[in-house]
């Protein structure tokens, strides 16, 4: 590859940039990411086989068609943030914000799908600490803490995804991600995966766990 | 100096468009392959779609969204050592759970 041909102003002397210390960086933080969820999966398995008959009837209350939308959604989304990355190295910037702004759009569906169903569970009396849940057995109540827990931390996780894309489609649109230099959008991009890998998990575990 | 933030030779090459629609497709099956088994209500071929499904599918999503097929063997290595770690932690928590 060539040196870039864009002028080399002041603001450019001394920039230094670590292309694979800034991705090993991005993977370390994801390592993190995944003891996090690790320990709390670790806490629905152990919970899951102290109470199984429990389990199997709470998530029965989930709603299936919308836990397999929302994995389509994000699937699709982790699809369009890769294209966005690839759309970058050749050079075709304007593609490239195209496949962001769909990703951030996906998410936001994600989002809005989420808050449909807690709002649903929420109009029951299922939320955590309700007098409706607190009357049922023990099992029940654990599920849907875990549930309303991970769920929830996961869509904190895919709500900061859409922040940080959002700066990231500003970075596209000024040149400061360019097909030179696009570590940026693709440590985005490892965050999105991460946060959609994270979903491959919980649908199986809540949603099909009847 | 400006040479330091190019990808290096040996960092990613850049993989087509239509690998990663593919790889979307294969993970759009799998999702209704898992679907499909949960709701036969045979327990065994649920837990299969759990332990066999559900990690193939985030392998695919790792090896390729996350690029880690292309990556350095030190990266594979390292990803291998997280992972590795977690599965202890999982089975020696399992294990004070059977055998206590």
């Amino acid at each position: 590859m060539s040196v870039p041909s864009e002028p080399q102003t002041v603001e450019h002397i001394g920039e230094d940039r670590d292309y694979v210390g800034a991705k090993l960086g991005m993977w370390i933080f994801v390592f993190t990411e995944l003891i996090l969820f690790g320990g709390l999966f670790v806490a629905y398995g152990m919970y899951r086989s102290m109470h199984a008959h429990d389990f199997h009837k709470a998530s029965g209350e989930l709603n299936i068609t919308i836990g397999v939308i929302n994995t389509l959604v994000l699937l699709t989304s982790s699809l369009t943030m890769v294209l966005s990355i690839v759309a970058i190295r050749l050079q075709r910037k304007r593609q490239s914000m195209a496949f962001l702004a769909c990703t951030m759009l996906l998410g936001m569906v994600f989002l809005v799908n989420k808050i449909f169903e807690w709002s649903a569970k929420i109009h029951h009396g299922i939320y955590p600490g309700s007098e409706h849940l607190m009357a049922r057995p023990p099992g029940e109540r654990l599920f849907f803490g875990l549930y309303f827990g991970m769920t929830g931390l996961h869509g904190l996780h895919v709500t900061i995804g859409v922040g940080v894309m959002s700066v990231m489609l500003v970075f596209l649109a000024r040149d400061k991600i360019r097909h030179n230099d696009f570590i940026k959008l693709e440590n985005t991009g490892l965050y999105w995966h991460l946060v959609d890998v994270i979903w491959i998990f919980l649908l199986p575990l809540f949603y099909l766990a009847a | 100096m400006s040479q330091s933030m190019q990808p290096k030779a040996e960092s990613p090459h850049i993989v087509g468009y239509a690998t990663f629609v593919r790889v979307w497709i294969a993970l759009v099956v799998l999702t209704g392959l898992l679907v499909g088994l949960s709701v036969t209500h045979r327990p065994n071929l649920a837990l299969l779609g759990l332990l066999v499904i559900t990690p193939t599918k985030a392998s695919l999503v790792l090896f390729f969204f996350m690029h880690l097929k292309y990556e350095s063997t030190a990266l594979k290595y390292m990803v291998t050592a997280a992972i590795a770690v977690l599965i202890i932690f999982i089975g020696l928590t399992f294990s004070d759970y059977l055998f206590r």
